[in-house]
């Protein structure tokens, strides 16, 4: 049986504390005026270089006005309102900033929630296709799983919380959400049928609440397999895994394009949804594998062995491999076409966020591939620690970077409304996960009708 | 592998009573008899086919492109088509032997022989079409980045149409070392069985002295658990460049991330069809119903309605991020109202029905364990992913950006025949082969025959009892 001590009780609630410190911190720092905001920009490069500010400031005018003016072109070049919108320029750039600057708290909050959250949304969904897939390998894990999916529950509440916040108008995520924006721009109020803030709010309700249900049912059922006499609980539980992951295929692609597409609304690609799955899903199995080498020292989950740790190795792997392929199908192609409505979507990323654009890439791929190639390695549970800390810090940049060029432009950094979200999270992630593996008593889900098979694999 | 233990409630994977010598007679047994008159008829028809074929292609080589019912606007019509339909239906070779390898699935075991075969000659079929609807194809060498003495001029490596060249000659060179070398062992079997002198010559050739060692074995397992590595993102990377040609451009309909992962789902999704299309036949005429039983076409059937349902939310996707883009190109894309209610409705609704509807019918368990009815989805999933390369290619070029050139595509007796001929080119290496090779892996077979074989899964049962 698992004690949480108390170290990391006092550990996990640090975090929290100072990770509220740090976001309140990251919410006063952000200015509340036009003016401080101007000040703030000046300041900044001051700080760089010195007396550049104004012809900084007088590029990111023309940058904005570049991004602006693409959104105007595909709709129709002659456009009265291309024309007011640089006649209007300075005023409006200030207060563009102004917003910019205001939101770099949010984005902070939105990425470490979400980052959080997709760790256990991605073992939920591990879990259905173990399920589904009738694994012989990884029963003796499903308590494991079970137990980091109770972290579905807050994350979820706390962004949900987070969506009713922004659509009150409380930040400037999302573009599309400003009042009277469809008014000027037509393309976005070509697409007020699927992008207006009501509807979005409950997509939102239903996916979350989709999942959090299969979560309770599903993990019920697993439990009552234990006391049952028959199958009939696994079987149920197959069924509903079956249907979760059809719900789940079609919610995550509509919840990539609602929580992360949108927030770049004049741009598109089709692959979007199908990449951020893939940064979820191998971040969640790189937490399931650290969750058991953790759980493995504290003597617990004795039957298993290093292959089953071998085994999560190999998909921390192949799927850092498949993460890159999505990630390089979706970036070349848009490279390759250069279609200004697409590429004005990397351009202020390899611009602005050049180390963290390609530097990820390194992260998630180079890293991984070239350390969890040999077998021997993947069965050492401190290597597949160290790759995982890799591969979460760089899926933890790959959404840093689909988020805050998007909603912080140029004017971001890496300070306490970051760092302060991480730890919060990262507190709340580890006190729930680590609440339920105290409440797990048995850790072998006895009657799986897979579990002599998991007790006695060996690869 | 924990195959000491098997959980009761698999399935077994090889019915009745067999022993290891059983399964060596039944493997044997259509390499060491004689053809019957059925396989001489088939062949026949399949001969003529390719032969006609043939006199297609050389007619149009010899004569020009302009025989086909290619025009200026449509340029790619029924050869890409063709090209991406064989690429796609040669994908579920490598994905049985290599993926399903990699996830340690045992009911390949039975069936991965033949997808690979299928593979090998669904990928000669499809190299054609790169060759022969060249304008030039005697300058086809040029595509090969060889020193020469036009100042040692060489290709654009940026071009995906040469990616394809390395991708297609990668993946057919690789596809045939891999079924090659599973095929030692089986290879060995028939030579040591050979009564009559010149099949044991030719047995001892192709089986490389196979002599079946320990260390043999186990350089053996070790060379096909690497090439299963290299294999798997071969496959996905092979389609993937093929998508390319599309993907790459700026042709709406064309354009889209998503073709990457979206093609490569499509090619299982045909490629098992195909394979179920061959299996239910071979099963029955080889007499290998106790090898492929209902639970590799259920499973088969199972795999199809997880690519399909892959490939029906790209449709989605492809549709609605067609509407969300705002891009009024879109309309007369392959994905869009405007195809659906355009000149080419019919192609539309011949993809959404064989490849959306039909394929759904999978969920109810009598359907995917009915052999008749497994078979009648397979072939039209087959046409199905025919549209849906004809659609995406043939519709989204007829309306481009431009007005002023759109048009209609209609195929000449050329174009189809060389596709005839195409198919005709399959079936008679497909029939030879099912006639000369050893179409289930019984080595193979071999490791899980008392693990899951129903004789010794019975045995198990009665004893925990």
């Amino acid at each position: 049986m698992y004690t949480l001590s108390n170290k990391l009780k006092i550990t996990a609630i640090v975090c929290m504390v100072l990770g509220l410190i740090g976001i309140a911190m990251g919410f006063l720092n952000a200015p509340s005026t036009v003016e401080e905001a101007a000040a703030i920009v000046k300041e900044a490069s001051a700080h760089h270089g010195g007396g550049h500010a104004e012809a900084e400031e007088a590029h990111v005018m023309k940058m904005d006005h570049h991004e602006g003016e693409v959104a105007h072109h595909a709709e129709d070049e002659h456009n009265a309102e291309s024309t007011h919108h640089a006649e209007a320029g300075h005023d409006e750039h200030a207060e563009h900033v102004f917003h910019q600057l205001q939101n770099r708290p949010w984005s902070a909050v939105l990425i470490a929630g979400f980052f959080f959250f997709m760790l256990s949304l991605g073992t939920l969904v591990f879990y259905a296709v173990q399920r589904v897939a009738q694994a012989g390998w990884s029963p003796v894990l499903f308590r494991v799983m079970e137990a980091i999916t109770s972290y579905l529950v807050p994350g979820g509440i706390i962004l949900f919380v987070f969506f009713v916040l922004t659509i009150s108008h409380m930040n400037h995520l999302y573009l599309w959400m400003e009042p009277g924006i469809t008014d000027h721009d037509t393309i976005l109020a070509g697409k007020s049928g699927y992008l207006n803030s009501p509807f979005f709010i409950i997509r939102a309700a239903i996916f979350i609440a989709g999942w959090i249900g299969y979560r309770f049912i599903s993990r019920k059922y697993s439990l009552a397999q234990d006391e049952a006499t028959d199958d009939s609980n696994y079987k149920k539980n197959f069924k509903i895994s079956v249907f979760f992951l059809l719900f789940f295929f079609v919610s995550e692609s509509m919840m990539a394009w609602d929580w992360f597409m949108s927030l770049e609304p004049h741009w598109y690609s089709t692959l979007f949804a199908w990449y951020v799955f893939a940064t979820m899903f191998v971040s969640a199995i790189t937490v399931i594998a650290m969750s058991t080498v953790y759980l493995k020292s504290k003597g617990l989950l004795e039957f298993v062995n290093d292959s089953h740790l071998h085994d999560l190795a190999k998909f921390m792997f192949g799927l850092s491999i498949f993460w890159t392929y999505l990630w390089f199908g979706q970036f070349m192609l848009q490279w390759y076409a250069n279609i200004p409505e697409e590429s004005g979507y990397f351009l202020p990323r390899i611009e602005h966020y050049n180390p963290i654009f390609f530097g990820m890439v390194a992260i998630n791929f180079l890293f991984p591939f070239l350390i969890l190639m040999n077998s021997d390695f993947k069965r050492k549970p401190w290597f597949i620690f160290l790759a995982g800390t890799f591969i979460l810090i760089g899926h933890y940049m790959d959404l840093f970077q689909i988020v805050m060029p998007s909603t912080v432009g140029e004017h971001w950094s890496f300070g306490a409304p970051e760092i302060g979200s991480i730890l919060f999270f990262l507190g709340l992630f580890l006190i729930t996960v680590t609440s339920a593996f105290a409440k797990t008593k048995v850790w072998l889900p006895k009657r799986d009708p897979f579990i002599e098979e998991s007790k006695h694999f060996h690869y | 592998m924990a195959s000491h233990y098997e959980a009761p409630i698999r399935e077994p994977l090889v019915t009745g009573d067999k022993t290891y010598h059983d399964v060596t007679v039944d493997v044997a047994a259509p390499v060491e008899g004689r053809a019957n008159k059925q396989w001489w008829i088939v062949f026949s028809i399949a001969l003529v086919a390719f032969l006609w074929g043939l006199g297609c292609i050389i007619y149009t080589v010899s004569t020009g492109i302009g025989v086909w019912g290619l025009n200026k606007t449509v340029g790619w019509a029924w050869d890409i088509t063709n090209f991406v339909w064989w690429v796609g239906i040669g994908h579920a070779g490598t994905l049985i032997s290599a993926v399903l390898l990699l996830f340690r699935q045992k009911w390949r075991m039975a069936i991965n022989r033949s997808a690979e075969a299928m593979t090998i000659f669904s990928v000669v079929q499809a190299g054609l079409f790169p060759i022969i609807h060249m304008g030039r194809p005697w300058l086809a060498y040029w595509v090969l980045p060889i020193p020469n003495q036009f100042g040692s001029l060489w290709v654009n490596f940026n071009s995906p149409l040469l990616w394809d060249v390395f991708a297609i000659s990668t993946y057919l060179s690789v596809s045939l070392v891999f079924w090659w070398t599973g095929l030692l062992p089986d290879f060995a079997m028939l030579r040591d069985r050979a009564v009559k002198p010149f099949q044991k010559k030719i047995y001892s050739l192709l089986s490389f002295g196979w002599s079946g060692r320990a260390k043999d074995w186990q350089r053996f397992e070790e060379v096909s658990l690497v090439l299963a590595g290299l294999a798997t993102p071969l496959v996905l990377s092979v389609h993937t460049i093929v998508s390319f040609d599309f993907a790459t451009s700026v042709i709406p309909g064309w354009h889209s991330t998503i073709f990457p992962p979206y093609f490569v789902a499509g090619a299982i999704f045909s490629g098992f069809a195909m394979v179920l299309t061959l299996l239910i036949i071979m099963r029955k005429v080889s007499n290998l119903e106790n090898y492929i039983t209902i639970v590799h076409i259920e499973n088969m059937n199972k795999v199809i309605l997880l690519t399909g349902g892959v490939v029906s939310v790209a449709y989605i996707t492809e549709f609605f991020i067609g509407w969300y883009s705002g891009t009024n190109y879109e309309d007369y894309t392959y994905m869009s109202i405007g195809a659906a209610t355009g000149p080419y409705w019919w192609a539309f609704w011949a993809l959404i029905i064989c490849n959306f509807i039909v394929p759904q019918t999978l969920w109810v368990k009598k359907l995917r364990t009915n052999y008749m009815w497994s078979f009648i989805v397979s072939i039209v999933i087959n046409i199905g992913m025919w549209f849906e390369r004809f659609d995406i290619i043939v519709i989204d070029l007829s309306k481009g950006h431009l007005p002023s050139s759109w048009t209609m595509f209609s195929p000449t007796f050329i174009d189809i025949g060389v596709f005839i001929g195409t198919i005709g080119f399959f079936f008679v290496l497909f029939l030879l082969y099912a006639r000369t090779f050893p179409v289930i892996a019984q080595a193979e077979v071999k490791t899980i025959l008392k693990s899951s074989g129903e004789k010794y899964k019975k045995l198990r049962d009665g004893n925990h009892e």
